[in-house]
């Protein structure tokens, strides 16, 4: 209901020619998303997982789409993530934020677990066994920032135990596997943090706090104390530091974006098929919401031409030695969180506006209101306060951005 | 690098970096970031740099590796410095 129907039929094709891949992957995605959609309704209502969408992208085979070919995967770039991220949203905002949550977990494993055996292995696993990753970065007694950490991994030989308070892990109990933040050992400071892998067979959960939210209730992001338990060379060999500025942010940032354009676009096809419906009623006439729409689809399209230029803008970014850790990079990556965040927001608000009290309404086929609420979390997913005050004090250095880039 | 110029640069650190732990009991090539350097705090560093060595950072010294540790600030001051004679 909330998807557009795909404009191109092509059969599936090979994954060596990377428009055609771009092409069956948005059909892989579109498929899903159909699935999705039918349950989203339920998802939001119920507050539970979207296990149908989960399974179906399992079934075309979603998860290992980033892999590496090497290790299993398909090789997908970031770009051909944040399209089936975008698709998904579409369906089910939860859906596509676990989805985009899972890639960039999987964008951590890549950067920086080539170079290990165990970390191979386990690439290997997700894209064959479909496995889903989950996330245990925040800890109560942080402050919501994750470059820091109470609990500590303690070594024992070749074998290291970590407890955690973990006041948000998303999807915690449906995962097979998480990734979780601690400091190096008991004595590091909080900043001196690894990032260590655990399967499903590692670890216990202990649910220590609820998910009843006022959107992005599929999400599942519920407080959990976490015990466990697993080989030392599953630790990541890079310092935490490192993997949260190369692969985190960007990912992040560009991801999330990609999931709230998916839901801004939904919201807006539904007020478009009202404002259609309303202009065949009274075909003298244009509707008065005709016009919001057209306001609205100028700032969707915006926000896709951002997206696009930041997704190109990472590959160039990627190539060169300190691209992704250089100040203007991440001023131009919190950026396009801002505006993806806010224009999100907007849209489905517009998207309101025009269907009016058909919008308003949780029933019928114009309801706009769980794409309003879902998209509501999105500037407070890492707080824009937060990233506008960091952008603020790397632009009393860094050079501004003032010509156009083609 | 210059004895004086380390000295300098563990000062700013202290005053302008934010550590959790004392800046005169860093190695040379301790990662400041694992010691606990923001990126916000890596601006503050920056500017207390320039100020202080009279200097100004190019856009291409903006990235994580220029701040990474008292040898890697060193260095890149040093370089700025000897620019800033020859000129």
């Amino acid at each position: 209901m909330g998807f557009q129907e795909p404009a191109t039929r092509l059969a599936d094709a090979a994954p060596q020619d990377r428009s055609a891949y771009g092409l069956a992957l948005n059909r892989r995605a579109r498929r899903v998303a159909e699935i999705a959609a039918r349950h989203a309704d339920a998802v939001d209502r119920e507050a539970r997982f979207p296990r149908e969408a989960v399974d179906a992208m399992k079934a075309e085979g979603l998860l290992g789409a980033m892999i590496p070919v090497a290790f299993g995967g398909e090789g997908a770039s970031l770009a051909d993530i944040a399209m089936v991220c975008s698709v998904l949203g579409q369906g089910c905002s939860s859906a596509g934020m676990i989805f985009a949550m899972h890639q960039i977990k999987a964008s951590s494993l890549i950067t920086h677990g080539a170079e290990n055996p165990w970390h191979r292995a386990f690439m290997r696993r997700v894209a064959t066994e479909q496995l889903l990753i989950a996330s245990a970065t925040t800890e109560a007694g942080i402050g919501g920032d994750l470059r820091n950490s109470v609990c500590a991994v303690e070594q024992d030989g070749g074998v290291f135990t970590l407890g955690k308070d973990a006041t948000v892990i998303s999807y915690g109990p449906q995962a097979d596997a998480l990734m979780v933040t601690a400091r190096r050992n008991p004595d590091a400071p909080s900043s001196d943090q690894v990032m260590a892998v655990f399967t499903r067979d590692q670890y216990a959960l202990h649910k220590t706090g609820g998910w009843d939210t006022l959107g992005m209730r599929g999400t599942c992001s519920e407080g959990f104390r976490f015990e466990g338990a697993a080989p030392v060379e599953q630790i990541l060999p890079k310092p935490f530091a490192e993997i949260a500025a190369q692969s985190m942010l960007a990912h992040s940032h560009l991801l999330w974006g990609s999931v709230w354009s998916g839901i801004a676009g939904a919201a807006l096809a539904r007020a478009q098929a009202f404002v259609r419906a309303d202009a065949r009623r009274r075909p003298d006439a244009t509707p008065p919401g005709a016009l919001h729409l057209a306001d609205a689809a100028a700032k969707l399209q915006g926000l896709h031409g951002a997206l696009s230029s930041a997704l190109r803008r990472y590959e160039e970014a990627k190539a060169t030695e300190d691209g992704l850790s250089s100040m203007g990079y991440a001023v131009a990556i919190n950026n396009v969180k801002l505006l993806a965040s806010r224009t999100a927001v907007e849209v489905c608000q517009a998207a309101m506006q025009v269907a009016g009290i058909q919008g308003y309404r949780n029933d019928g086929a114009y309801s706009v209101g769980r794409f309003l609420r879902d998209a509501m979390s999105a500037p407070l997913m890492i707080s824009n306060d937060r990233i506008v005050g960091n952008t603020a004090a790397m632009l009393l250095v860094s050079r501004l951005e003032t010509d156009l880039v083609g | 690098m210059d004895e004086a110029i380390r000295n300098t640069i563990v000062a700013i650190i202290a005053e302008a970096g934010r550590l959790p732990v004392p800046a005169n009991t860093l190695a040379d090539e301790a990662d400041l970031y694992q010691a606990g350097l923001t990126s916000f705090a890596s601006v503050q560093l920056m500017l207390a740099l320039e100020d202080r060595f009279e200097i100004e950072f190019p856009d291409r010294y903006l990235n994580r590796r220029s701040f990474s540790s008292i040898a890697a600030i060193g260095q890149v001051v040093g370089e700025l410095l000897s620019q800033r004679e020859a000129a």
